[in-house]
């Protein structure tokens, strides 16, 4: 006989798990409508590789998985795609989600699929594949991707034990009892393939002693098949179907805080999820159908169903002969840790255990929170061994550093301190905001420490930058100075000094304008001379040093301006025509700035500059030519 | 040696004293060359406090010359991102009171914030780009601008620039991942259980 362990604290909350073991699991049929929700587990949603319109076949898959973490979504039955769009979902917020609207035909035509014979001959990572492929994913509530949890690196952490959890601890949820006692021989079996996988050094299933024919069936089984696979129960207490707790009953080791149940050499699986790895690779079915235990006093028959995945609970509730007028709140899970649907007509998914219809009397909205007594029960009941009134104290007072100094993450959501807590203290819903609001600081903190490098990689772009400009303006400046001295030295008298600095600031505005603005649109003529009185009024600034007087830049200032005035009395016509004689003027110059440059031996970017001028002057000629002719045409006409 | 103190206590003390005094004093020098801090350390402990919207709410050209500032006197109630939880850092770090924040720089928004660029109506002039404090903004000249939403900080420096008026805050729509559970409203004492019963049956 296996030693048995006991974890701290648990509770014994009233089973009312009698009602819906009457009768066999029944088949729940083909509903008009299915509804797939992409995001029916942990990780990233899958993405939709179907169309409105398509026909598809049962297990067809209709949305493959996205990342590593994340597994794909099959259709339940045959039928056409309806809709792809948000609908509402089962969660606790209530809000839509991205989801697959299948309209059923009736027909439940199977995509052509086939199992493998013998599973012994494949690679561990082809099964995973096959396992991943299925679309499983944790099927007692969490709703993790199964292929994930098993693919441990066996270097790492080897394995020595494999848990199977048929432990089932809440209230009310028989369907994985309904699972063993039926399906007893495909847990055995699917156990199996677990053990090809992980080569565990044992195999154990859990299963609490409220279910003894559950246990027996499964002894059966591994008397008929002959495996070695321990069945172990142990007492009932809640939450013993926790994986950390579950662990602890029967090997005795605690998961460390933070850590995995790998890192001990476990691994934990839901007997639903075992039953669909089997499925998967013995049948090559994808998981597309789940037990759920539909029950509650509004039910006329509690019982067990086989149902489709995507079909919508009031279906499902229907089938069991729902009483809506007597149903006070639709629960997806159990009363510990389940949530409250907002609509019936939201689908069955993944991780759906159990529909839970109570009446007011037999689940009474909890009562008014009342002070905290101090009493401590919450602490003795705490099966994570946390200080649940600590917690609740710092959760109320906004504390959130010292919430996850004292371990919040390893609650585990069980509801077992509410249920114990005397004031009626909505514990649990403190420590899920608690929670909330912790990984949103983390968030926000390192939302503001990206934040951070980033403005000071701004920051230090733009001193660069502005190092580079000044350093090449000094290195122009000089340039000019040299040439000035050449000029002087030389003897030579240069053309006009103030129309050489318009004719630069213009080449350089043309250069600039070119890099920064691509394909400037052919410009207006007053805004072409305030163009010419802005250059000049840049050069103003520059020109200082290295013109020999200093209000030459003044003077073409002024130039501009009785341009700009003397153009706003011309007629359209005379304006383009002046416009154009300009331009051509300006080439003409531009030109001959250019070959003087080349016999100076100028420097190579003002070359470059006065070239790109050039270049830019060609299409603006051009358009000035076009406008002309079509002025006068229009005049002539 | 010990005749020689006996003989002048005095001078002895003196001794004494003077070479420990010599000792530990090169020793301090030591370390302090050894061991010196460039900048300021509690400018990077204030900047790290601060909410890094590089925003300018208060005052300053980001949140570093804003530590700065603080670092030098100025008040810590000049921050509307951080709010008042961040008002109560700086108080709890620089040991200051705790003073409500200064609504001259602005208010303290309920809901984080992000901009969002009406795409049709962007003409491509990117002065936006050039507004933004941490490069959120993607696009180039006569091109359609779009914000990184990942990188955007709410600070709204660039919508003032925008000469066609088409960026908007948009607080950030709930989903499945951002949603969470609400800390329980206030509690209700004995007597009110009725009241609250009928609240819940209506």
């Amino acid at each position: 006989m296996r030693k048995i362990w006991d974890f701290h604290g648990g509770v014994h909350p009233a089973e009312n798990k009698l009602q819906s073991l009457q009768c066999d699991i029944s088949s729940a049929g083909i509903p008009p409508q299915l509804t797939f929700p992409l995001s029916q587990h942990i990780g990233a949603p899958a993405e939709p590789i179907v169309e409105v319109g398509e026909k598809v076949r049962k297990g067809q898959k209709i949305a493959e998985a996205r990342g590593f973490i994340s597994v794909p979504v099959h259709a339940s039955t045959s039928g056409t795609i309806s809709a792809i769009e948000d609908r509402l979902i089962a969660h606790a917020s209530g809000l839509s989600a991205p989801c697959i609207v299948l309209d059923s035909d009736g027909q439940d035509e199977w995509i052509s699929h086939q199992g493998t014979e013998d599973y012994s001959k494949l690679e561990k990572a082809e099964l995973l594949k096959i396992i991943r492929d299925a679309g499983i994913a944790g099927m007692g509530g969490a709703g993790f991707p199964t292929a994930v949890k098993l693919a441990v690196n066996p270097d790492a952490h080897k394995i020595q034990t494999l848990i199977i959890n048929g432990t089932e601890c809440e209230p009310y949820i028989t369907a994985d009892d309904v699972l063993m006692r039926e399906r007893a021989a495909d847990i055995i079996a699917g156990a199996e393939i677990l053990r090809h996988i992980l080569n565990p050094d044992e195999v154990l299933i859990g299963v609490e002693d409220n279910k003894g024919a559950a246990a027996a069936a499964l002894k059966g089984a591994v008397r008929n098949s002959g495996s070695s696979v321990e069945i172990v129960t142990f007492p009932t207490k809640y939450p013993s179907g926790g994986e950390k707790q579950l662990i602890e009953i029967l090997t005795g080791k605690q998961v460390p805080s933070g850590g995995l149940p790998s890192e001990l050499g476990i691994v934990c699986q839901n007997v639903g999820s075992v039953v669909a790895i089997y499925r998967a690779v013995v049948h090559g079915e994808p998981l597309i159908s789940r037990i759920t235990t539909v029950t509650g006093a509004a039910v006329a028959q509690a019982q067990n169903f086989e149902v489709l995945l995507g079909s919508p609970m009031s279906y499902l509730l229907q089938l069991a002969g729902f009483q809506p007028e007597r149903c006070a709140r639709l629960v997806m899970g159990g009363p510990m840790m389940g949530f409250t649907v907002a609509d019936h007509e939201v689908p069955v998914v993944k991780t759906t255990n159990c529909l839970l219809a109570p009446t007011a009397e037999e689940l009474p909205a909890p009562d008014p929170a009342q002070a905290c007594i101090r009493c401590g029960l919450c602490a003795e009941a705490c099966p994570a061994s946390l200080l649940p009134q600590q917690l609740y104290w710092f959760a109320r007072s906004r504390e959130y550093e010292k919430l996850a100094a004292h371990n919040l993450f390893d609650c585990i959501e069980c509801g077992a301190c509410s249920y114990a807590c005397p004031s009626h203290i909505p514990l649990v819903q403190y420590y899920r905001a608690g929670k909330a609001e912790v990984t949103q600081m983390r968030h926000d903190q390192a939302k503001s420490e990206h934040s951070r490098t980033r403005f000071e990689a701004r920051q230090e772009r733009l001193e660069r930058d502005a190092a580079a400009k000044e350093a090449q303006r000094a290195a122009r400046k000089q340039a000019a100075e040299e040439r000035a001295r050449q000029a002087a030295s030389e003897g030579q008298e240069d053309a006009d000094p103030i129309q050489a600095a318009i004719e630069r600031a213009q080449a350089k505005k043309a250069a600039s304008q070119a890099s920064v603005d691509g394909e400037a649109g052919p410009k207006t003529e007053t805004s072409q001379a305030a163009d010419t009185e802005q250059a000049a009024t840049t050069q103003a600034d520059t020109a200082q040093p290295d013109a020999a007087q200093p209000d030459a830049a003044q003077l073409a200032i002024e130039r501009a301006r009785a341009a700009r005035a003397e153009s706003a009395e011309q007629s359209p016509l005379e304006k383009a025509n002046s416009k154009l004689q300009r331009l051509q003027e300006r080439q003409a110059k531009s030109e001959a700035k250019l070959q003087q440059s080349r016999e100076d031996g100028a420097a190579e970017n003002i070359i470059e500059a006065l070239e790109s001028a050039l270049e830019k002057l060609a299409p603006k000629i051009a358009a000035a030519e076009q406008e002309l002719k079509a002025l006068q045409e229009e005049s002539e006409g | 040696m010990y005749e020689l103190i006996a003989q002048f206590p005095f001078v002895a003390a003196m001794v004494a004293l003077v070479s420990l005094g010599a000792v530990f004093g090169a020793l301090l020098g030591f370390a302090a060359e050894k061991f010196k801090t460039e900048g300021n350390p509690i400018v990077d402990q204030i900047n790290e406090v601060l909410p890094q919207t590089q925003c300018g709410q208060c005052g300053f050209p980001g949140c570093r010359p804003y530590a700065e500032a603080i670092a030098g006197g100025e008040a810590i109630n000049r921050c509307p991102p951080g709010g008042e939880a961040g008002i109560a850092a700086l108080a709890d770090l620089l040991d200051l009171e705790i003073i409500p924040l200064d609504d001259e720089h602005g208010e303290e928004k309920e809901l984080s914030v992000v901009a969002h660029i009406r795409e049709d109506e962007c003409i491509g002039c990117t002065k936006c780009i050039q507004a933004c404090p941490v490069d959120a903004i993607l696009g180039a000249a006569k091109h359609m601008h779009t914000v990184i939403v990942s990188e955007c900080t709410g600070c709204d420096l660039c919508v003032e620039p925008c000469p066609v008026d088409c960026i908007d805050l948009l607080s950030e729509e709930i989903t499945l991942k951002t949603w969470h559970w609400d800390l329980p409203t206030s509690d209700v004492i004995a007597s009110d259980r009725d009241a609250s019963a009928q609240e819940q049956a209506a």
